[in-house]
This record gives C-alpha cells, sequence and structure tokens, in this order.
C-alpha cells in the first residue's frame, strides 16, 4: 500500500498524475476559449490531449500488476476528501479514452473546417476538451458524487458537440435535445441514487460505501438506490430499450465527434456501471443477481438482434453502425450479466476492441461524407474505387466488428463465448454466433456498396489528406494489432476484472 | 523464434502486399512466378519438426509443423500455383494476382498448421481470397455465384471453429491431430471438411462456381481448396469408414451429370468431384499404401486438373465458349493445346505411361487388398466413366468431333508453357514414378508397371475406346453441326441405362422444390423482419421524446420491481 504512506509527502510530479490527468485537459479548455484564438485552438487541445495520453500510459503502467494507487485531492484523507483511485479498471479506460481523443483530434482537424463553421471553432474545441475532461473525471475519481458530476461537465458538453452538426443537418439540433433529454433524466437517476446511497451508508466515498454495505448487509434504501444507479448509467451506456437518444445523436453529430463519442462515451459509462456493480455492490447479493439475468441478460441478448436487425436494413451506413454499436453494446452487457471473471474479461477487452473498431468505421464514414456529401449507402456507392485507402481501413473495421479472427473484434468474442460456455450457457454462446452472422449481411452491405456498386456519374472524389487518412489507418491497423498480439488487452482486461470483482476490500 | 525460419504462408502475404507497390506488368508478373518457387524451395529446405509457435489468447499455435503429410501437400501446392500464375502471365488485373497469392499462401499456411485455430484462421482465408478470382470474371451472374460461394465456404469455416470450440471444452487440446467420430464436435469438424471436399449433397457449390470464375480463375481454384479438404481429412479422420462409402459415391454420381453437361468447364468440375472420390475412400480405407495412394493421387490430380481446365481455358480465352455444342474440330488450328488436353485426358483416364495410372492403382490395389469388393468394382466402373467424360469427351468435342468452323490462334505463348510443363509433369510422373513415391508420407513398395495392372487397364481402357468408337461410327451423323452435341448426348444415353438420366431428373427436380420452398420460406421471413425492422419500421423509427422518457419510466419500474422481490 505504498499509496497510504505518500499521499501527504507525494511531491514529485508523478505523484500527482492521478490528478493532472484531469487536470491537463480541464485548465486547457478554457485557456483555447480565453485565447479566442482560431488557430491555436487546435494545437492547444491536441497539445493537451497528448499530454492526458502520456500521463495515462504512465498510469497504466504503474497498476497493470494489479496496484492501486490513491490520490488525496489536497491532501484531505478520503471519506471525507475526495480521492482519485486508479486501479488497473480504470487505468485502462483512461487509456482508451485519451488515445481515442488524441487519434480523432488530427482528424477532426480538417472534418471540423468543413462541417463546422470558423467562427465556432475555439469553442468547437473547448467543448471537446470539457467532454475529455469528464469522461477522464469519471474514470479516475474515487468519490461517488464526483463521479456524478464529471458525468454532467461531460453531458452537457456532448450536447453541445452533436448540436454542432446542425450545420450540415438540423436535425442535429433535436437529436440533440432529445440526447439532453433522455441524458438528464439518466443523470437525475443516478444522483437519486447516489441519495439513495448516502441515505443508507452516510459517506459518498466509493470504498466507504462498499465496506459499509458489506457491513449492515442490504436493505430496501440499498435496493432502490441499486435500481435508479443501473437505470440512470444505463440509460447513458444506451442499454436496449432506452437506447433511442443514440441513433441519431450519432447520425447527426459531426463525424469526429461521433468517432470520439462512439468509442468512448458509452465505455465510460459501462465503467461505471462496472464499477457499481463490482465494487460497491457485491456480484453475491441477490438482487444484483437477479437484475442482471432477469432484465440485463434478456435486454442484451435482445438487443445483439433487434439492433442487428435494424442495422441490417439500414439505408444510411452511419446510421447503420450507430445501431450496430447498440448491438455490440449488448455484447458488453452479456459479458457483464455472466458475473463471472471471464464474462467481465469479455466485457473489458470487448469495451476497448469495439472502441477502436468503432473510431476506424465512423471516421471512414465521415471521410467518406467528406468527399461525397451523404452517408447513404446510394451516396457513398463505388466509393472503394476513387478512396481506395479509406475503403480499405473501413474493410479492416468492418471484419473487426465482425469477429473475424485475426482482428481485435474477434479476441472479444472468443473470450464472451469461453465465457458463456464456462457458465453452461449453451443458448447463449449459440445466439452469439448467430447474431455476429448479422453483423456480416450489415457489414457485407457496406463493402458491396463501396466496392460492388457502380459508382454514380458524374461524382468526383478522391482520396482525403493524410491528416484525416492516417488517424484513420492508425486506428485500422490497431484493429489488427490487438487481434494478433492480444497480451496487452488480455492481461489488462483480467487484471481489471480480477480488481473489480475484488473490490475495495484490500485498502480498508 | 527468430532463428526459426518463417512460415511458408508468410512468403505468399509479403508477396501479396508488395506487390500492389509495384509497377504495373512484367515485375509484378515476375513476383507472382517467383513467390511460389522460393515458397517451394524453403520447403523443401526445411526439416521435418514444428517451427514457429506464437502464444494467441492463451493458446500455443504451431504455425509450420513440417511432417511428410504436409511437405507433399504444400510443395504440390508451390508447384499448382507456379503453373497457375504461369499460366495467368498476361492477367493485369492486381486484384486477382493479389487474390492468388493469398489464396494460395492461405492454402498451404492450412496444410502446414498444427494447431485447429490455425487451420481455422487459414481455412478462411482461403475462402475470402479465392472468391475474388470469381468476381473477377464482373458479370452479374459471377457475382452472385461467387455470393453463394463465399456462403457456403464461410459457412464451412464456422463450422469449424465451432467444432474447435466444442472440441476444446472436451479434450482441452487444441493440436490438430488424428480424430474419431462420435462427438458432436468431431462431426461438426468432419461435416466442416466435408463441405470444402464436396461431398455428396454438399457439393453443389464446386459445379456452381468453378465454371463461373475467370479462364485462369478456374485454374488456380482447381488445385486449392478441394485438395486442402482432402489433406484435412487425411490428417484428422483417416481410417474413418464411412469415408470409404462416401468416397465411393462420390466417384460414381459426378459421371451421369458429367456426361450429359455441355459446359466443358462444368464437366471438368464434376471430374473434379469424381476424382476427390477416389481420394477419400483411400483416406477410408487409412492403411499407410491407401494414404499414400491419396497423397500421390491428389498430387497427380492437381496437375492433370489443371492442364485440363488449362487446355479447355485457352479454348475459351480464344474463342470465347466453352460449350460443347459450340466447339469442334480447333486441332486444326490449336494443335499445341489439343496434344496438351489429351496428355491430361490421358493422365486422367489413367493410361499407363501417365500420372494417373501410377497414383490411382495404389487406392484401387488398396480397396482390393482391404476386402472391399463392392467398393473396388465401383471405382473400376467409375474408371471407366472418367475415361469416357473427361478422356474422350473433352478432348473429343473441343478438339475433334465435328468441325466447328471456328479457327482461333494457337493459345498464348505463356499458356503453351504452363500446359507444357504440366503435361511433362504428368508424363513424367507416369513414367518415372519413383521420386513421387519417395516424397509420400510412408515408405512405398509398390510397382505400377505389373502384368496385371497394365493388361487389366489396358483392358478397361480399350474396351471403352472401342465401344466408344462403335457407337460414333454406328450412330447418327446428322448434318446440321449444331445439332451435333445433343445427337451424340443422344447416342451416349443408348450407352447407359436410361434409368440413370431420370434418377438424375428426378434427383435434381426434388431438389430445386426443396430449394424453391425454403426461398419462399426465407423470403417471407425477411420480409416481415423488413416491416418491423426496415428503416420505416415500428423498431428502427426515432421515436418521439416522450416515447423515450416511457420507456425509461418503464425500465425502472422493472428493475425496481425486480430488486424488491429479490
Amino acid at each position: 500500500m505504498a499509496s497510504e504512506t505518500t499521499h501527504h509527502v507525494a511531491m514529485t510530479l508523478a505523484d500527482h498524475l492521478p490528478v493532472l490527468q484531469v487536470l491537463v485537459p480541464f485548465v486547457a479548455a478554457p485557456l483555447v476559449v480565453l485565447l479566442g484564438s482560431r488557430k491555436l485552438a487546435w494545437p492547444l487541445a491536441f497539445a493537451a490531449s497528448a499530454v492526458a495520453f502520456v500521463i495515462s500510459v504512465l498510469l497504466l503502467m504503474r497498476v497493470i500488476d494489479g496496484s492501486v494507487i490513491s490520490y488525496h485531492i489536497g491532501g484531505w484523507a478520503p471519506p471525507l476528501g475526495i480521492e482519485y483511485r486508479i486501479d488497473a479498471a480504470n487505468a485502462f479506460v483512461l487509456m482508451l479514452v485519451t488515445g481515442i481523443s488524441t487519434i480523432v483530434l488530427p482528424y477532426a482537424r480538417e472534418s471540423i473546417a468543413q462541417e463546422v463553421p470558423q467562427r465556432h471553432h475555439t469553442l468547437f474545441y473547448a467543448c471537446y476538451l470539457l467532454c475529455v475532461t469528464g469522461l477522464l473525471g469519471v474514470a479516475a475519481t474515487g468519490d461517488a458524487f464526483n463521479v456524478f458530476v464529471f458525468l454532467e461537465i461531460s453531458s452537457l458538453s456532448t450536447y453541445v458537440l452533436i448540436a454542432q452538426g446542425s450545420y450540415r443537418d438540423r436535425r442535429a439540433l433535436t437529436a440533440a435535445y432529445d440526447y439532453l433529454i433522455m441524458g438528464t433524466i439518466g443523470a437525475t437517476f443516478f444522483v437519486i441514487g447516489l441519495g439513495l446511497l448516502y441515505m443508507a451508508t452516510g459517506t459518498l466515498n466509493m470504498a466507504d460505501i462498499a465496506a459499509r454495505i458489506a457491513d449492515q448487509g442490504s436493505n430496501r434504501t440499498i435496493h432502490a438506490a441499486f435500481a435508479f444507479i443501473v437505470v440512470g448509467m444505463g440509460l447513458k451506456v444506451a442499454v436496449y430499450p432506452v437506447h433511442a437518444w443514440l441513433p441519431n445523436a450519432y447520425t447527426y453529430a459531426p463525424s469526429a465527434v461521433t468517432a470520439f463519442l462512439a468509442a468512448t462515451a458509452t465505455k465510460v459509462a459501462v465503467y461505471v456501471m462496472l464499477r457499481f456493480m463490482f465494487s460497491i455492490f457485491k456480484p453475491s447479493f441477490d438482487f444484483e443477481v437477479e437484475t442482471l439475468e432477469l432484465i440485463i441478460l434478456p435486454f442484451a441478448i435482445i438487443a445483439m438482434f433487434a439492433a442487428s436487425f435494424i442495422a441490417v436494413f439500414q439505408t444510411d451506413l452511419k446510421r447503420m453502425l450507430a445501431y450496430s454499436s447498440v448491438a455490440q453494446i449488448g455484447y458488453i452487457l452479456l459479458g457483464i450479466a455472466f458475473l463471472s471473471e471471464t464474462g467481465l474479461t469479455a466485457a473489458i477487452v470487448h469495451l476497448f476492441n469495439h472502441g477502436i473498431t468503432k473510431a476506424v468505421l465512423f471516421m471512414g464514414v465521415g471521410a467518406l461524407v467528406y468527399r461525397s456529401g451523404g452517408s447513404f449507402y446510394d451516396r457513398v456507392c463505388g466509393l472503394g474505387r476513387s478512396m481506395p485507402w479509406t475503403s480499405a481501413a473501413m474493410v479492416i473495421g468492418g471484419l473487426s466488428l465482425i469477429g473475424v479472427p485475426g482482428t481485435a473484434g474477434f479476441v472479444s468474442k472468443w473470450v464472451l463465448v469461453q465465457a458463456a460456455l464456462e457458465k453452461g450457457w449453451w443458448p447463449v454462446a449459440i445466439l452469439i454466433v448467430l447474431s455476429s452472422l448479422l453483423a456480416v449481411i450489415y457489414v457485407w452491405r457496406m463493402v458491396e456498396a463501396l466496392y460492388l456498386a457502380p459508382a454514380p456519374e458524374g461524382r468526383q472524389a478522391t482520396e482525403i489528406n493524410a491528416w484525416m487518412l492516417g488517424p484513420i489507418w492508425i486506428m485500422a491497423l490497431a484493429c489488427i494489432y490487438f487481434g494478433l498480439a492480444t497480451d496487452v488487452t488480455l492481461t489488462s482486461a483480467q487484471s481489471a476484472a480480477q480488481g473489480l470483482l475484488g473490490g475495495f476490500t484490500e485498502l480498508h | 523464434m527468430l532463428t526459426d525460419p518463417w512460415p511458408t504462408a508468410f512468403l505468399f502475404f509479403a508477396a501479396a502486399a508488395v506487390l500492389p507497390l509495384l509497377p504495373k506488368g512484367l515485375l509484378r508478373a515476375l513476383l507472382l512466378l517467383v513467390v511460389p518457387l522460393a515458397a517451394a524451395w524453403q520447403i523443401w529446405t526445411l526439416d521435418l519438426g514444428t517451427f514457429a509457435q506464437v502464444e494467441f489468447i492463451g493458446f500455443q499455435l504451431d504455425l509450420m509443423r513440417v511432417d511428410k503429410l504436409s511437405r507433399v501437400f504444400g510443395l504440390i501446392f508451390c508447384l499448382a500455383a507456379f503453373l497457375g500464375n504461369l499460366y495467368a502471365w498476361h492477367v493485369r488485373d492486381p486484384v486477382q494476382q493479389v487474390a492468388a497469392l493469398l489464396y494460395a499462401g492461405s492454402a498451404i499456411g492450412a496444410v502446414f498448421a498444427g494447431d485447429l485455430i490455425t487451420l481455422f484462421f487459414y481455412w478462411e482465408g482461403t475462402a475470402i481470397a479465392s472468391v475474388f478470382l470469381i468476381w473477377a470474371r464482373g458479370t452479374k451472374a459471377a457475382y452472385h455465384t461467387g455470393m453463394r460461394y463465399l456462403i457456403i465456404q464461410i459457412g464451412s469455416g464456422v463450422i469449424l471453429l465451432a467444432g474447435v470450440v466444442l472440441l476444446y471444452r472436451e479434450t482441452g487440446s487444441i493440436a490438430f491431430e488424428r480424430m474419431t467420430l462420435g462427438s458432436v464436435a468431431t462431426w461438426l469438424i468432419f461435416i466442416s471438411f466435408g463441405i470444402k471436399c464436396a461431398f455428396p449433397l454438399l457439393h453443389n457449390w464446386l459445379q456452381d462456381s468453378y465454371p463461373a470464375a475467370t479462364v485462369t480463375g478456374t485454374v488456380i481454384l482447381s488445385a486449392f481448396t478441394t485438395k486442402l479438404a482432402v489433406y484435412a481429412l487425411a490428417r484428422g479422420f483417416a481410417g474413418t469408414e464411412i469415408l470409404i462409402y462416401i468416397g465411393t459415391i462420390m466417384t460414381l454420381f459426378p459421371i451421369f451429370f458429367a456426361e450429359i453437361e455441355n459446359d466443358l468447364r462444368r464437366v471438368l468440375a464434376y471430374s473434379l468431384n469424381n476424382q476427390l472420390g477416389f481420394m477419400v475412400v483411400g483416406i477410408g480405407i487409412g492403411t499407410e499404401m491407401a494414404l499414400n495412394g491419396t497423397a500421390s493421387h491428389a498430387f497427380a490430380h492437381i496437375l492433370y486438373k489443371a492442364l485440363l481446365f488449362m487446355s479447355v481455358g485457352a479454348v475459351l480465352y480464344r474463342t470465347g465458349t466453352s460449350k460443347a455444342s459450340e466447339l469442334g474440330g480447333l486441332y486444326r488450328t490449336m494443335p499445341l493445346t489439343a496434344m496438351f488436353c489429351l496428355v491430361g485426358a490421358a493422365s486422367i483416364s489413367a493410361f499407363p505411361l501417365f500420372s494417373g495410372f501410377v497414383t490411382k492403382s495404389l487406392i484401387l490395389d488398396e480397396a482390393g487388398a482391404g476386402h472391399h469388393p463392392y467398393v473396388w468394382a465401383a471405382l473400376v466402373f467409375a474408371s471407366a466413366g472418367v475415361l469416357s467424360h473427361s478422356g474422350i469427351k473433352i478432348p473429343y468435342f473441343t478438339f475433334f468431333a465435328h468441325d466447328s468452323g471456328k479457327r482461333p490462334a494457337e493459345a498464348p505463348t505463356h499458356m503453351l508453357w504452363a500446359m507444357g510443363i504440366t503435361a511433362f509433369l504428368c508424363i513424367a510422373i507416369g513414367v518415372y514414378p519413383d521420386p513421387l513415391y519417395a516424397l509420400l508420407p510412408y515408405p512405398v513398395e509398390f510397382h505400377p508397371y505389373t502384368m496385371g495392372h497394365v493388361v487389366g487397364q489396358l483392358q478397361l481402357l480399350c474396351f471403352a475406346l472401342l465401344a466408344f468408337g462403335v457407337l460414333m461410327r454406328t450412330g447418327i451423323h446428322p448434318p446440321e453441326i449444331r445439332a451435333i452435341n445433343l445427337d451424340t448426348d443422344w447416342t451416349y444415353r443408348r450407352f447407359m441405362p436410361a434409368v440413370v438420366t431420370r434418377v438424375a431428373d428426378a434427383v435434381s427436380q426434388f431438389w430445386s422444390a426443396k430449394m424453391r420452398f425454403w426461398l419462399r420460406r426465407v423470403e417471407a421471413v425477411v420480409g416481415r423482419l423488413f416491416q418491423v425492422y426496415g428503416p420505416e419500421g415500428r423498431v428502427a423509427q426515432s421515436s418521439p421524446t416522450g416515447a423515450m422518457v416511457l420507456w425509461i419510466a418503464v425500465f425502472l419500474g422493472v428493475t425496481l420491481i425486480v430488486s424488491f422481490l429479490s
């Protein structure tokens, strides 16, 4: 427990990494606005994001062996003070968020220049940084109420970011409005849940709550708190029946925003859900097992099929990908619902792998829209020939989405099937495979449109430039790399899963 | 790890990655020739053993298991890739070139796979790479054919994966070794191999897709997929008795279809199926000699089948058709192609001094020795059938028969070279089989040129030829050239019991009726799904904000109830 002895004397820069992780983008955001320079906005945002990424890698390296860093804000010891806790699970999420953000930014530089009027660029990047800050804060903090605060920071900035799509399609405004309503309700439920928890335990520090619940056992208040938190976070995760905000938000947001949000926002929400379900509430509680098996599991399976069917029949490529996200979230929830270490590992690995996969695909679609002006299949058809690099990357992303061996998507589905078999749930394993076949169909429709359909007459599309192509290909190669070198992701995910299942008990 | 040699398949993949970067033309075509030779050299010089082991999601993968069985298949695949690429020298389409490399690479990778997961990777690799050879033709029909082909091939891979997962749960091992049928896992793997091997009733993809590919694509396709399956069966299911009967049926039923088929490339596809039957019987018998027979027959078969596809392909390339009814008399202007075609025909019919003879008799002898008299008889009958449809029908209607009036130029030089080398190999193996025998998995004590073998085979061949000659002489020769094929067909059918055609008709009608029934069912289901899930459907519409919120309330209510009740 090195942290216990170092928190008051901590005073090299390295010891402040947990707070710097959140602070760097948080300070950069107002700086972008205060400087007010359109030229400096992007470099500043990129620099902040890159620094945050480096910090997250350093943090992950320190905790990958299963150790925990506890950082006390302002030197106030928890449970009174706010504590940042970095373990393998959230270090993994931090790396995902900062990594995706850093890679998407060069892409955003070009695509935002086309999609958003120049006078809004400083504010756009400020919002982007705030969104990153919020997501990082949610992941890093060990204080339940702090989660809510950061959640609101990220949500509010997300609404603004989505609404930026309105310069291209006015429907972005309704999409942002719907998300605002839904997101606010979700956050409210979440905070109601926290209130109930506070009522039951008298503390807001996560580790403390966990310890007290473990001591006093469950009661009606805690049951209700659990239900509110699951539903509140379920909204942000886009669990199937309450997913309705997601397709429109993803479809009408600017391409770079969609790529960033799809890869990170729902994933962070999943992380919060995991943290509450496994570290604060214990999977040994009956009500949790029942909720997972009777509600999350069936809805996850419904999502895998219903959303995939919708994706199969979509006529809009971007919307198709949005629905496929809903289906993929189904896999993640399924992994959680197994309530086993393997299942949890699958969920965490899929969270990461699906993040990078969707980043490729949404950036790819953005590039197609950038050149062809629309994401409907009849607009993008035949672009495989005029934009070979973008299209090839999208095919890689598509293969990963299906879960073809050799791509990242395969690894997580493999672990997921293993988890199902471990439990002896044969039908579920078969359903996982069957729903993957639906992915084959919708990915195939994309490939068909890109490569086999004839291009419309008179369209002059050329390949996009390196600013956009670079990020797309980094992600595409990552899809292959993490499909072949599975050590990194599987080890950290397993370590994270063990950490989550172990809870906080080793510290208190 | 670093000192280990590269897996041979990676050579092909590296070349496929480099190829698009090279300038179009000569360099690319040269690369296509150099890579298979380099790969063959690598396989030849490698010691037996297992190399290139890597970790993947906690499994130990053996990317390169070289033993005698995998080596002989690896070598012939390299040889086939070389000949196919030489034949395709004129093709400048990078998609086809890359696909050919990836396809050959995957097939070779699969042969050297020491575990089932690696096998699965490459299994799917062959499926995906090869479909581009079909699509490259660019016609609408080729597109749909390719699609059907892809679905079946990928399906075979998925079944394989399912079997592997189950097998792993059962035995805790993913090693690709001999299995015994019995559990669900092994049956799944067996069926997956069977699909690729074109077992009866699982065979339709073969006759559907091979004739649909490009001229050069068919040559390449004919070498790998099915022989990979033969290898996999030989590795995994040697000595499985059911294979004897499956193989026997495989040798018999395509004969009838081949006889009545007009498209010569489809005739060859049927006869390919029939030849696979011999190999499958060999695997089913499973003795050392029978497996030797299978391996050597696969070796010889890849060559002469490629040769036949090449010669018919050259005709298609020059005349634009491969229909028997539209060809004839081409020997006048394509004498070399005709000669090579005859070599291929003689090889597949197992004439003494040609390759088919020295390999097929291994299997036939084992069938006789293993007390399978009916199987032996069926195989002999099938051999006569081969002679009739591949040995006689193909060269006769293409190059001789009645003059079609077509005067195409001789095949291009590179095609002639490819055919020439292949023809040379066919004869070389037939005349001097010892080097091939030396390559086989088990020591060979076999002398093909005994009195019994030669006389027996010659009797069979001579009587078949005589019968054909007599029928052609006494048959009705109509003055109209276009009617020739139909007419001969009719003569042909007299040759066989009329029942056969009727049975074939009934079977195919039953099949198409069944297909129609299922297609209608599937259409109805998809229609209903579209109503619900389509862009205008209930589920996919953007719901008003109020409805979304209502769902939240429902969701919360349900969650609260569940959590309270428990």
